[in-house]
């Protein structure tokens, strides 16, 4: 393989782990703290694509400076969070928490189908494009590859800066502390007096922006269209389950690994690209069910 | 002198610093019943997880009517024939009592027949008997997690017992059992098992109990067997006297 | 008594329907399909687990069917079913050999993972099996008859309805054999399971190839039904509806994946027609109602299970980790 080909596959192996990283750190944030395995976090990330296209194609309607669409792609990302994360939370998942594990996962997966007519009913069927964001940057040569700026620099720019952030979060500050002891230990954070319903709360509201930026900052890069949703979200679940669920960090190095996979893939063997990320992920449960950083469940006699 | 039903060879097992069993060698006999006394968390219930196969151990051997069982299953073991009773029951709670004992009989005798019924007449009269030998017969149709601990303590060595095993190994097999009831439960439970040649290794706390029922006491202290013999030796050595009985 | 007569008339309802209306044949048909399906996945809910993949073992045996023709060398049906169900089992073995070892969400992942392993593997696989445009069936001989349209489809659906008797019947004797007994065992307290000389390995890999083998037999009326195969039959969309129907029909009582089934299909066929873009959100608040307030399902509402007294949390024995026992 040549310079040119390893950089290309390197370069979309990058802005895909970036992407895709953004949507399943959310998903195993949620996990981690709540122990629900939320199936609608595809449909989140694709509302937050819709979003997006749509304030960037109204954007262009107004003539005003086509920059704007970075700060309307982070304000739509937002505004989805804070309106859905809180909706769902409130209204529906506090329901739920008291009961087994398989209705928890098929509440969610009736959200996840409602919130798909939603989408249509809202946007319709047709495809939205809004790759203005991705325009305005230009390209970039890289090892005598030209790509777009978007995908190259900025994508994992803000997969690095959520990961750090979050890493800073959970470790440095107060409520990130509260959240990383009710992940570790749930009774034992409630009999200090961890008030769960709040650590919920933010968990989610959290985890469904992370989604919601995922979609927003993937509109520029294709087409929004249906099925989005589905897609995304069993592709960030391998990508979670894969490095354990809850496990922050490993997300982000599972990401690559199974970005990595699919790019050579696509240059060397193509029929198997869509395949690699589930190969990947079956052959990591087969030899470590809890992700390669999970923890082993501890026997208790 | 008979060869030993069960035997545990230099038994060693610790959890990160805490020493559970310290080089350990206990036989038990075939028919006899043998009582393990000691402290709280002195590591009884480990050693009986090590003979049962749920743990194993650092180091030592296990060895059942002469075969080496240290690397079997729990299930391999109960298929050889030992059989066992927890300290807070381990039964089918979504499950009546009838069935739970049929299952027993029913994992003892052709499991793998898909068309034959659980319930067959046979079966049902051999579990009603067995109810009935623990005074528990009238709970039969009573789903599990309705029924009173006491109850669910003695279903829980029926269900053992079901097996037909050779060993049964309980595990406070009295506790949760009021003090009146307890000479009746043990005089029941000694009666089945000397009826079906069953031996029986037994951890108890109740000193009267052992001193009845049992043919022979190890007392188990910091991980290792104190002393093992008649439960008249044992209540006489002072040693014992004063660091285990009166800790009673 | 109220609601034996609410059954009753229902059914009734129902024949009259497949009289009077020539397409509710088809819906009934896929219905009776997907109850088999569902019945398998029933099967492993008893035992405590969910497979987020079965639409894998569906697509396998409808691959199977459309393939029919070539690798068995015969286009007929009565021993195409019996081929495909025979595939599905082998394919349900070996898979189960591997996840029978893990329980509760790492079961639910690794049937997720194989069966998106194979969705992809179909949609990529343009030469071998058509792709995302799937594969058609090729309308088969019945008992060496060929039928015309209206008779064939009327053959199928008594053919599919026999067998959803056949399977409702076997699956009662099932339940009450000691392995059936087991199930909810095994789902309580498995490690009392091998302590009383059962492997709970073993058992869950029999249970996975027998509900390997429903969602074949489900698998290959749907291909005959519908006349085509796509590789979306092993979407985890799919899978996911199976589960949905199961907790839709309730698992309380062998009928409730066919109700569930029947109200699903309903749904799906007519809010597809007046209400394009809403059949989801239909089904999925009808779902959201029924896990709120009606836990037991469709078929608990006929025949609601014996309410469960609240007991102090059992302390129980934990699962070992990897029971290869």
């Amino acid at each position: 393989m040549d310079l040119q080909l390893f950089t290309l596959v390197l370069l979309d192996a990058v802005s895909y782990a970036a992407l895709v990283f953004l949507v399943a750190v959310g998903l195993s944030l949620i996990f981690g703290v709540m122990r629900v395995l939320n199936v609608a976090h595809g449909a989140f990330y694709a509302i937050g694509a819709y979003t997006t296209a749509t304030f960037v194609i109204w954007l262009e309607g107004q003539g005003a400076s086509p920059w704007l669409s970075f700060p309307l792609l982070l304000l739509s990302a937002v505004i989805v969070g804070l309106v859905l994360g809180p909706l769902v939370e409130f209204g529906l998942l506090r329901r739920i928490y008291e009961k087994e594990e398989i209705l928890q996962l098929l509440v969610t997966f009736a959200l996840f189908m409602i919130l798909e007519d939603v989408q249509k009913l809202v946007w319709g069927v047709r495809s939205y494009f809004a790759d203005t964001p991705l325009q305005l940057l230009g390209s970039v040569e890289v090892a005598g590859v030209f790509y777009t700026r978007y995908q190259a620099m900025l994508l994992p720019a803000v997969a690095i800066i959520v990961l750090v952030g979050l890493r800073f979060f959970l470790r440095r500050t107060l409520p990130g502390k509260i959240l990383t002891v009710v992940t570790e230990d749930r009774e034992m954070a409630m009999a200090l007096g961890i008030n769960a319903q709040r650590v919920f709360l933010l968990t989610f509201t959290l985890g469904t922006m992370l989604a919601a930026l995922g979609g927003a900052l993937a509109a520029p890069t294709s087409s929004v269209s249906t099925g989005i949703a589905g897609e995304m979200i069993v592709l960030s679940f391998a990508v979670a389950a894969s490095a354990g669920l809850g496990q922050i960090e490993g997300a982000a190095l599972t990401a690559l690994l199974i970005g990595f996979g699919r790019s050579l893939a696509v240059y060397m063997a193509p029929e198997l690209d869509a395949v690699v990320p589930y190969l990947i992920m079956t052959a990591i449960l087969l030899f470590r069910p809890q992700g390669m950083f999970g923890l082993p469940q501890a026997r208790r006699v | 002198m008979t060869s030993p039903l069960l035997q545990a060879i230099d038994v060693h097992i610790h959890f990160d610093g805490l020493i559970a069993a310290d080089g350990v060698t206990l036989d038990v006999f075939p028919e006899e019943f043998l009582a393990i006394v000691g402290p709280n968390g002195a590591g009884k219930t480990t050693f009986l997880n090590i003979c049962t196969g749920y743990l194993k151990p650092d180091k030592g051997t296990v060895i059942f009517a002469g075969n080496d069982i240290s690397r079997k299953t729990p299930r391999e073991r109960t298929q050889l024939g030992i059989a066992r009773s927890f300290q807070h029951p381990q039964l089918f709670i979504e499950q009546d009592l009838m069935t739970n004992i049929l299952l027993s009989i029913g994992a003892r005798d052709g499991f793998w027949n898909p068309l034959r019924r659980l319930d067959r007449p046979a079966a049902v009269d051999e579990a009603h008997a067995l109810l009935n030998l623990f005074q528990i017969d009238q709970h039969a149709d009573a789903i599990i997690h309705n029924l009173p601990e006491g109850v669910r303590k003695l279903a829980d060595i029926a269900l053992a017992l079901a097996l037909k095993p050779r060993l049964l190994m309980m595990d406070e097999p009295t506790s949760g059992v009021s003090a009146t009831e307890k000479t009746q439960v043990m005089d029941i439970l000694i009666n089945a098992l000397q009826e079906q040649s069953v031996a029986a290794v037994f951890i108890e706390h109740d000193m009267d109990v052992v001193t009845r029922y049992a043919h022979r006491v190890a007392v188990w202290n910091q991980g290792k067997i104190q002393i093992c013999d008649t439960p008249d030796v044992v209540m006489n050595d002072a040693d014992v006297r004063a660091n285990v009985i009166g800790m009673e | 008594m109220i609601r034996k007569i609410a059954l009753a008339v229902i059914a009734i309802l129902l024949c009259i329907g497949l009289f009077v209306f020539p397409w509710m044949k088809a819906v009934l048909t896929v219905a009776l399909a997907k109850g088999i399906v569902v019945l398998g996945i029933m099967l492993l809910l008893r035992a405590g687990q969910v497979s987020l993949g079965h639409g894998m073992f569906v697509a396998v045996s409808a691959y199977a069917v459309a393939f029919g023709n070539e690798w068995l060398g015969t286009n007929e049906m009565l021993l195409q079913i019996p081929f495909a169900v025979v595939v599905s089992g082998v394919v349900g073995l070996v898979i189960g050999l591997f996840v029978a070892r893990y329980r509760y969400i790492f079961f639910a992942m690794l049937n997720l993972a194989f069966s998106m392993v194979f969705f992809s593997f179909l949609q990529k696989s343009y030469r071998l099996t058509g792709g995302s445009d799937g594969v058609s069936v090729q309308t088969p001989t019945i008992a060496g008859l060929s039928l015309e349209a209206g008779t064939y489809n009327w053959v199928l659906f008594f053919l599919a309805l026999a067998l959803c008797v056949g399977c409702v019947l076997l699956a009662f004797r099932f339940f009450r054999s000691a392995m059936g007994q087991a199930l909810s065992a095994l789902k309580t307290n498995e490690v009392r399971v091998a302590y009383i000389g059962i492997s709970p390995w073993r058992t869950m890999v029999v249970i996975y190839t027998l509900s390997a083998m429903l969602a074949g037999l489900g698998g290959s009326l749907l291909a005959y039904t519908t006349g085509h195969v796509t590789p979306e039959l092993s979407y985890w969309t799919r899978s996911g509806e199976y589960v949905f129907i199961a907790i839709l029909g309730g698992t309380t009582g062998i009928l409730g994946p066919f109700m569930g089934a029947m109200v699903f299909e309903f749904i799906r066929t007519y809010a597809s027609a007046w209400l394009t873009n809403a059949w989801q959100l239909t089904l999925g608040t009808i779902l959201l109602v029924i896990i709120l307030f009606a836990q037991s399902g469709i078929w608990g509402l006929f025949a609601p299970p014996p309410p469960k007294a609240k007991t102090p949390e059992e302390k129980r024995y934990d699962v070992p980790a990897a029971a290869g026992d």
